[in-house]
């Protein structure tokens, strides 16, 4: 595969661990997010550890907002990159991208809150991000907010609420939990990814 | 359903792995990139590195090894010791952490716990309480500052339970629960400690000190007193394989990641 892919940073600090997970797949990620470099992408993406507020602000500071809704090759978020695709966030009552329909909901307060750990993703049929896996694979996850379960949701899991575990709506995916942290089930995901036409 | 979780803890001190007993004296174990290799390769679910030594020498922790583990590994990691402000987490978060354990600090000011949680979010914020066994006059446990180094070890003049809740309530995203008494000494969990923790807040727990056998780890979670279990020593020695110790706990019935 030829993919040019790029990071684009700012939404939080764990970019460096997502580069070398995709070092380790074949992929040199550059990490930038100058409109040129963006839009020379074959693959971008928008990693995202954080709260929801202070990343919003650092995209808009920076007019890294505008350049995502106007990006037409595969975009990946990741956890709250994932987040910030939606309309909104409960997280410091957010305005985000609004590239999908819907907005990120407080997960319940039980059995915890925030939800740490591995669970599993339940793959619906056909979720091109997940070919290769088992249908219930596990995943890392670490976040207190979480999307709707609707028209874009391509995998599901359970804790306290169901909610989308992964979103696709045309070029545009999205994972809440990390694969760059999910062992081999977490590299088929990006493998995945990275093997989406642009 | 979430998996329980098993964290080998790698005690760091001048750039190697050391254990002590109780706390102290302290002998090298290994490796840092040697053993993270071995335990991701084992399966465990996450790793924490204590820099043992950077809270109470006053200093931050040394991000040149964390860029080399996280280059590594493909699960999370933990990293705590020394970590005192906003750009001191930023740093161990750039150098490729997932999240950062506080401590000591965290006794000494506790408004730092909202200030990490209003920038870096709930999730990434982990408190380390080291308590000790032992309840004072008023059957209240207490919560001990700077335990890494004995000299300066000393009641934190805070009892664990309120503590708890006043970590809870200033933002943590989790509770690292070190029962001194316990550490290095493989005789199980700190039941009572655990169970009391557990009832006091619903923040994700992991039970730490005391694992000495795979029994200990099937007690721990079947009690449901803690979400995930933290050991060096056994891990360490390679007494117990966590491969083998997973399969032994999925065969309980204990949900877990293999």
């Amino acid at each position: 595969m030829n993919v040019r892919a790029v990071i684009i940073p700012g939404s939080g600090a764990n970019f460096g661990s997502l580069r070398q997970a995709c070092l380790r797949i074949g992929v040199e990620a550059e990490v930038s997010d100058d409109p040129a470099r963006v839009g020379a992408a074959s693959h971008v993406i928008l990693p995202g550890v954080g709260a929801a507020g202070h990343a919003m602000r650092g995209l808009r500071t920076r007019g890294v907002d505008r350049l995502i809704r106007t990006l037409g090759q595969p975009l990946l978020g990741i956890c709250l990159g994932m987040q910030l695709l939606f309309e909104g966030s409960d997280e410091d009552d957010t305005e985000c991208l609004g590239v999908l329909p819907g907005r990120v909901r407080r997960l319940p307060a039980e059995p915890r809150w925030p939800h740490m750990g591995w669970n599993r993703a339940h793959a619906l049929p056909g979720a091109a991000l997940f070919d290769g896996l088992d249908a219930e694979a596990w995943f890392y996850f670490v976040h207190g907010y979480a999307a709707p379960l609707d028209a874009s949701a391509q995998a599901c899991t359970d804790y306290g609420t169901a909610f989308a575990s992964a979103v696709r709506a045309g070029s545009v995916h999205g994972v809440q939990f990390h694969p760059e942290k999910s062992a081999a089930a977490g590299r088929r995901v990006l493998a995945n990814f990275f093997s989406t036409p642009c | 359903m979430l998996a329980h979780r098993l964290i080998p803890c790698l005690d760091v001190a001048g750039g190697v792995v050391v254990k002590g007993v109780r706390f102290r004296d302290h002998r090298v174990v290994g490796d840092i990139l040697e053993l993270s290799r071995r335990y991701a390769e084992e399966g465990a679910d996450e790793l924490v590195f204590y820099d043992i030594t950077a809270s109470p020498e006053g200093r931050r922790v040394d991000t040149g090894w964390i860029a080399r583990v996280a280059a590594e590994l493909d699960i999370p990691f933990c990293v705590a010791g020394g970590i005192r402000t906003v750009a001191d987490a930023e740093q161990v978060l750039a150098a490729g952490a997932d999240k950062i354990s506080v401590n000591s600090p965290a006794l000494a000011r506790p408004g730092l716990i909202g200030e990490l949680a209003a920038r870096f979010g709930s999730q990434c914020v982990v408190i380390g309480i080291d308590v000790d066994a032992a309840s004072d006059d008023h059957g209240s446990w207490r919560v001990i500052a700077d335990s890494g180094r004995p000299d300066r070890a000393s009641d934190s003049g805070r009892d664990l339970l309120g503590w708890v809740r006043e970590i809870g309530e200033r933002g943590a995203g989790e509770i690292v629960l070190n029962a001194i008494r316990a550490d290095g000494v493989r005789g199980g969990y700190a039941h009572a400690q655990l169970a009391a923790v557990r009832a006091a807040t619903r923040l994700p727990l992991v039970a730490s000190g005391g694992a000495g056998a795979p029994e200990h780890f099937a007690e721990v979670f079947e009690r449901g007193e803690a979400d995930a279990a933290l050991a060096a020593s056994v891990f360490h020695s390679g007494e117990i394989h966590i491969g083998d110790l997973k399969r032994y706990l999925a065969a309980r019935g204990i949900e877990v990641r293999l």
